[in-house]
């Protein structure tokens, strides 16, 4: 009795089938040579690695826009204009000059496109800029809110470059990188095992891993605690899990995504949660992880119930910022150009 | 009695009546005396196929192992909302979750790890059932229980992983879940959450007999086949009956490095090589969590670890502890 040649037949062709399987993850590999840059003491591994071909497309993907030319003041505030300007509750102080400069600048970064809803009339009823009916103009007054309190009370991490609404916008009503808390692909209910918010392949799971692929609900609001390495050598109470571990991979991964770079851009890999070994950039990390939880939770947040469902995620909650929103794909969002030293009045604290 | 030699370089498949091997003790199965030659096989090993000896042990370790796959892979097709295409797509990346912390050791629901607990009980069954099988054939032909032990080994690290150090630590969500990438993500966390196993010296150990198994195995396999032309191959006859082949080979490895193992202790070295490897790997994982928390802090504390000169004009600060 024959039982070999189905059986190796069979075993051979499920070798082929996983090698076929295997080859599409192949293909989101990059090709070398990398660009390879030391940034810490020798012999550490601490190199940010870069794709020189790459580096164009990015380029061109973060280029500053040129910032309207700068105009005299009125010399009249837009709160002493009563006839002309009703209802400015953000920006009142303003030299009515400065105020139209601002206002057209912010249609051009927000909503540039062609078409009855564009402009000016993407935010504002154009028979009477007054009225707060459109919800956009709700949201886009607590986005001024928001731009100046990052310019004013983050300057831990945005630093004297500070930001604009084109920093996350580029051109568009909705940034292009925002998040919502995401339930994943619908799975099969009852008693089948739950994937925990992890094991789904794609290109949107941080790292291409089967990482947790959702850090941002509980990692990415204040009070959040991100720290998941032991501090001290030997045991001492609980520490934390190995799925809480993961889950600050991912938004490590996201982190690094989001920056173009590499772990020890700002960790020394040997020891993660050293802090004595980190680079600097670490700390401007830090803060902003802070101002990320400060922004979604302040500001974002609190327009829960302007936002139209469409503007929403599948769970209802607003659509929210990680470092992408700014970041997008470079360490210094638009490489560090300062578009709000154009803007000095986005850098007004909020009263 | 007549010898016979089968090995790799033989290049000329021979096709005759079926070699059953030893006669074996009454009581031992024996209906599955089905066999066939293979060219293909034959080409990389020996061209006969079967007898397989499935047995009592055979059966019930097959059973309780497509008992662990069914349960795994039901749950990773459940996972996409049984798509046969997600599934097949996404295989890599779908998994099966151990519970999580909240239920330590007790019986998780179905939902939260209750199957991957069934899986594991299942996998395990099926592992040791195969173990005991290799051990009592090795037994019924009346050879020595080497491969059972070395086996053992990796059965050890298996445990420790899945079971024992869950235990000590009074939970199962600090095991490993099913799958593909998920168990590399899990090998990851854990060594970032413990400190860098890196500095973790059974991992050390562990690696070292990793790489020095396969090392000498390079060593082992190369010398056999530089010396087959002299009869080499017949390595073991060689122990007892030296011959021109194990003379020569003996003086290359005395001419190049000083020193050369025996027909003999060779296979000892690479035996224990290869048995060492999971065995201290799992004494590593084992004291992971339960005696050391953070291997990197403890590398420190023990002189392990050197420090890198930093730049201390412009030190780097924890700004958690700097805003206090």
């Amino acid at each position: 009795m024959k039982i070999s040649a189905s059986a190796l037949t069979a075993g051979l062709l499920g070798t082929v089938i996983v090698v076929l399987l295997a080859i599409p993850m192949m293909l989101q590999w990059e090709r070398p040579p990398m660009h390879s840059e030391q940034l810490g003491y020798r012999g550490l591994g601490m190199e940010q690695i870069t794709n020189p071909r790459r580096a164009e497309m990015l380029a061109a993907l973060n280029k500053a826009p040129v910032p309207d030319d700068p105009v005299d003041n009125d010399g009249v505030l837009v709160k002493d204009d009563t006839e002309n300007y009703k209802n400015v509750q953000v920006l009142g102080d303003l030299d009515t000059a400065q105020f139209n400069r601002l206002m057209n600048s912010i249609s051009t970064w927000v909503a540039p496109q062609e078409g009855d809803n564009a402009g000016c009339a993407y935010c504002h009823n154009v028979e009477n800029m007054a009225s707060d009916e459109l919800y956009t103009k709700v949201v886009a007054r607590r986005m001024l809110q928001m731009t100046k309190a990052i310019n004013t009370q983050h300057k831990s991490h945005v630093q004297a470059t500070g930001v604009t609404c084109y920093t996350c916008h580029r051109g568009q009503p909705v940034p292009a990188n925002v998040w919502a808390t995401n339930p994943g692909p619908k799975q099969a209910g009852g008693m089948a095992a739950s994937r925990n918010g992890q094991n789904v392949g794609g290109q949107r799971v941080p790292a291409y891993a089967s990482l947790p692929y959702d850090p941002f609900t509980t990692l990415l609001k204040p009070g959040a605690n991100i720290r998941v390495v032991a501090a001290t050598a030997l045991p001492g109470g609980t520490g934390r899990s190995i799925q809480d571990t993961e889950k600050t991979y991912a938004l490590m991964m996201h982190l690094s995504t989001a920056l173009g770079v590499n772990c020890t851009f700002c960790h020394n890999s040997r020891q993660f949660s050293s802090w004595e070994q980190s680079r600097p950039q670490r700390v401007t990390a830090w803060h902003g992880l802070k101002m990320v939880g400060d922004l979604n939770h302040t500001y974002l947040e609190s327009l829960t119930n302007v936002f139209p469902a469409n503007r929403k995620g599948p769970e209802g909650d607003v659509l929210k910022v990680n470092c992408a929103t700014c970041h997008q794909g470079v360490n210094k969002p638009l490489y560090g150009f300062s578009m709000a030293k154009e803007y000095p009045e986005l850098s007004v604290p909020n009263p | 009695m007549m010898y016979e030699y089968q090995n790799i370089f033989t290049r000329v498949q021979v096709h005759g009546p079926a070699d059953m091997g030893v006669p074996m003790k009454p009581g031992n199965w024996s209906r599955e005396n089905v066999t066939t030659t293979n060219w293909l096989l034959g080409l990389i090993g020996d061209a006969q196929v079967g007898p397989i000896y499935l047995g009592g042990l055979g059966i019930a370790s097959l059973l309780c192992g497509f008992i662990a796959i069914e349960i795994i892979g039901l749950n990773m097709l459940a996972s996409v909302n049984w798509s046969p295409i997600e599934f097949v797509r996404q295989l890599f990346w779908l998994g099966l979750e151990p519970p999580p912390a909240k239920y330590g050791l007790s019986l998780a629901p179905l939902r939260e790890g209750g199957w991957w607990q069934m899986a594991g009980f299942f996998l395990t069954a099926s592992i040791l059932l195969w173990w005991l099988r290799t051990y009592r054939r090795a037994r019924a032909l009346g050879m020595g229980t080497h491969i059972a032990w070395a086996f053992a080994a990796a059965i050890w690290l298996y445990l420790v992983l899945g079971f024992i150090r869950p235990l000590l630590l009074g939970n199962f969500s600090e095991a490993v879940p099913f799958g593909i990438f998920p168990h590399l993500d899990w090998t990851a966390a854990f060594s970032i959450r413990y400190g860098n196993l890196f500095y973790n010296p059974f991992h050390m150990l562990s690696i070292a007999f990793l790489y020095g198994s396969a090392l000498l195995f390079a060593m082992h396999g190369a010398t056999i086949l530089a010396v087959s032309r002299l009869g080499g191959e017949r390595e073991i006859e060689q122990i007892i009956d030296r011959g021109t082949a194990s003379e020569r080979a003996a003086l290359f490895w005395r001419w190049t490095m000083g020193f050369n193992a025996t027909m003999e202790s060779i296979h000892r070295w690479a035996w224990w090589f290869a048995v060492l490897c999971p065995l201290v790997g799992g004494i590593g994982i084992l004291l992971t969590g339960t005696v050391v928390d953070n291997w990197y802090l403890w590398a420190v504390k023990h002189g392990v670890a050197p420090m890198y000169p930093l730049d201390l004009t412009a030190p780097v600060l924890d700004p958690a502890q700097a805003a206090q």
